[in-house]
């Protein structure tokens, strides 16, 4: 007994040396760069993670966005864990930076430590995704897409490239996600201008390609006359692909297929033709990151929130653009 | 008392199965495309595949009174593995034997952790199952690595008239049947799960057995994990094979084999992972709305369960009786008071 005490104990003791170790690992990365010069501007930013292309594309954007805009930048990597990111706050609040921006993992938990940096006097930028607290001073600015507004644009495609009675079915996004459900409140909210555009079924793929292929093969089977997919986002769209080919129809011919993020995939389908349009959600927002992060220091007005440049793709934009695209 | 247990989940197959055809009436209807079958029912059976391979390995490591949860990451492994060794220029075949070689590394790996070192199965099979997703997503970089192999995209997504992937699954399951229950193998993994220390001292090589079940486990999931980035032409390391360990073990359950080791039955697996893959083509077909389906599945499982549990059983066999003795029984006391 006391010796299985003593085993826990010593694994205990393991593991908070090796939490301490990653604890000084984020304190000495942060504390590399220091420093505050007078001339350039000082930017701590922490990162969600890296779990899938969109994000390593977004990291990236912000990266090379500081160095072109001459902004010192503090980089961390959360690694989808909201106690690592306080703490990078934290320790971007003992440096003195100039500005904080952040990725915030979750919704809720931010205040205690968004007061810390309030009341430092350093200004907060959020991007990508919002923060549930009811103190809207407590951040200058939210950057990031607007989802409704992608799924305005998908409905808006679909009401003038159309004609006649249009059957519709929906894969949507992971049940209860926020951008499953503003994408899907965007794009019904235009389609209601045409009485003859209809969703005749509508299920959850996942926002994965498995999940987009299963559900499109059962809708093949139980929907006759399927005309349009709308897919909340590529990954979807192309494993409906693979399902409406399996089923000896043309994707993009038989069955038209709208779709929302434009990644590198789903880009390549467009210009195959096999997606007839694709809503773009950019995760290159590094840009802007820095025009706000730089009057935000200079103490001008920014609005509390910024809409991340986007656009969309048809075909032909999309083969002219594919080569250049970077995620 | 079997096959009472495997009554109930064959009922729960045909009820939905009617539900779909009165919805749909063409449900159950077949044509041919370019040279296979094509229907729901196909589907069924194709997206059904990996489920019920990694079912059949569970059912074996279940019967010695253990679990693996690693089976789903080691699904992502073999098509991390598999996809970017293809990406990359390598040759499929030689993609498929790599990716399946790990996955037997990795099953040792469980099979050593459970069967020399002695932790407890949930524990040590967590270690790979939380790793072996992180593994998986350093190997393909954290991107969804596209392929294009048609020899790769034949195991998940071709057809021999019907689709390869059942066919792959039901030849694992007839051999498994006929390994463990024509020889005295089948036995032996019982005895092993029913006791482990009362088997070693009749003289079972009980380390022996429990390892070799791990290692079929985690070559099941290698196979179902080729079958499921094969159906997509891609390797999605964050979402392949996710909780699909969790569809497994509900399968071997509602097959009527315990948790507490011991008794299992292949047929009951197979009529369990056809239940749950029907089940989602069901939410799917009948247009059972997103934010209600995961209560759906809740209900015709715990029906399920519920309608198999020994009490319900029991309680059948009770009720049987109370009635069918009822015109024969006082007969007797009557004549016993004359």
């Amino acid at each position: 007994m006391f010796k299985k005490i003593t085993k826990a104990a010593g694994a205990l003791a393991l593991l908070a040396t090796l939490a301490a170790c990653g604890g000084s690992d984020s304190g000495s990365d942060g504390g590399s760069g220091g420093g505050n010069g007078d001339s350039a501007i000082t930017m701590g930013f922490s990162q969600v993670g890296a779990e899938s292309g969109w994000r390593t594309a977004n990291t990236k954007s912000i990266q090379e966005a500081a160095e072109a805009a001459g902004i010192n930048l503090q980089f961390s990597d959360a690694q989808q864990k909201q106690e690592n990111q306080i703490k990078a706050i934290r320790s971007f609040i003992q440096q003195k930076v100039d500005v904080i921006a952040f990725s915030p993992v979750v919704e809720t938990g931010w205040d205690a430590v968004l007061l810390e940096a309030k009341r430092a006097g350093i200004p907060v930028i959020l991007t990508d995704r919002a923060v549930d607290s009811e103190d809207t001073s407590l951040y200058e600015t939210f950057l990031g897409s607007d989802f409704v507004e992608e799924g305005r644009k998908a409905g808006q495609w679909l009401v003038d490239n159309t004609e006649g009675p249009v059957n519709v079915v929906e894969l949507q996004g992971t049940t209860g996600a926020a951008p499953a459900i503003d994408r899907k409140e965007g794009f019904e909210e235009i389609i209601a201008q045409r009485p003859d555009i209809e969703i005749v079924a509508s299920q959850s793929g996942d926002f994965t390609r498995a999940g987009g292929k299963q559900v499109m093969e059962a809708f093949l089977n139980s929907t006759d006359d399927i005309d349009v997919v709308y897919a909340h986002n590529d990954d979807m769209g192309l494993g409906a692909i693979e399902a409406i080919k399996a089923a000896g129809l043309q994707p993009g011919t038989d069955i038209k297929i709208i779709t929302v993020d434009a990644v590198k995939d789903g880009m390549t389908a467009l210009a195959n033709g096999e997606i007839n349009f694709i809503v773009e959600c950019n995760p290159l927002l590094g840009e802007q990151l820095m025009d706000l992060a730089k009057k935000v220091v200079a103490g001008e007005e920014v609005p509390e929130r910024v809409v991340t440049e986007e656009t969309t793709f048809t075909p032909e934009q999309a083969k002219a653009v594919l080569d250049e695209r970077q995620y | 008392m079997k096959r009472a247990q495997i009554l109930w989940p064959l009922a729960a197959l045909a009820g939905l199965l009617v539900l779909n055809i009165i919805v749909t009436p063409s449900f159950l209807s077949l044509r041919i495309q370019d040279g296979h079958l094509f229907g729901s029912t196909i589907d069924i059976l194709r997206n059904g595949a990996p489920t019920m391979l990694i079912a059949v390995g569970m059912t074996l490591v279940i019967a010695t009174r253990g679990i693996d949860l690693s089976v789903g990451a080691v699904a992502a492994i073999a098509g991390a593995i598999a996809c970017t060794w293809i990406a990359d220029g390598g040759n499929a075949v030689t993609a498929m034997i790599m990716a399946l070689g790990v996955c037997v590394l990795l099953g040792l790996w469980n099979g050593f952790l459970v069967s020399v070192l002695g932790i407890q199965p949930i524990i040590a099979t967590l270690v790979l199952m939380t790793a072996g997703r992180g593994v998986a997503m350093l190997l393909t970089e954290g991107q969804i690595i596209t392929i294009n192999d048609s020899l790769y995209s034949k195991i998940g997504a071709g057809f021999v008239v019907l689709p390869v992937a059942i066919l792959i699954s039901l030849a694992v399951l007839g051999g498994v049947a006929l390994l463990t229950r024509r020889t005295a193998l089948g036995m032996l993994i019982e005895s092993v799960g029913v006791n482990p220390e009362a088997s070693r001292l009749a003289g079972v090589r009980s380390r022996t057995i429990i390892w070799t079940v791990y290692v079929f486990a985690a070559l099941c999931a290698g196979v179902a994990g080729l079958m499921i980035s094969s159906n997509v032409n891609a390797a999605d390391a964050n979402s392949a094979g996710l909780w699909i360990e969790m569809d497994a073990i509900l399968a071997v359950v509602i097959g009527g084999t315990s948790l507490a080791g011991g008794r299992y039955s292949l047929a009951g697996t197979l009529v369990g992972a056809l239940v749950i893959q029907t089940l989602t083509t069901t939410v799917y077909t009948i247009g059972v709305p997103t934010n209600v389906t995961l209560v759906f599945k809740a209900v015709v499982v715990i029906a399920v369960c519920l309608l198999q549990s020994p009490r319900t059983a029991g309680f059948v066999r009770e009720r049987r009786r109370r009635k069918q003795p009822s015109v024969s029984v006082p007969r007797p006391q009557k004549v016993g008071v004359r």
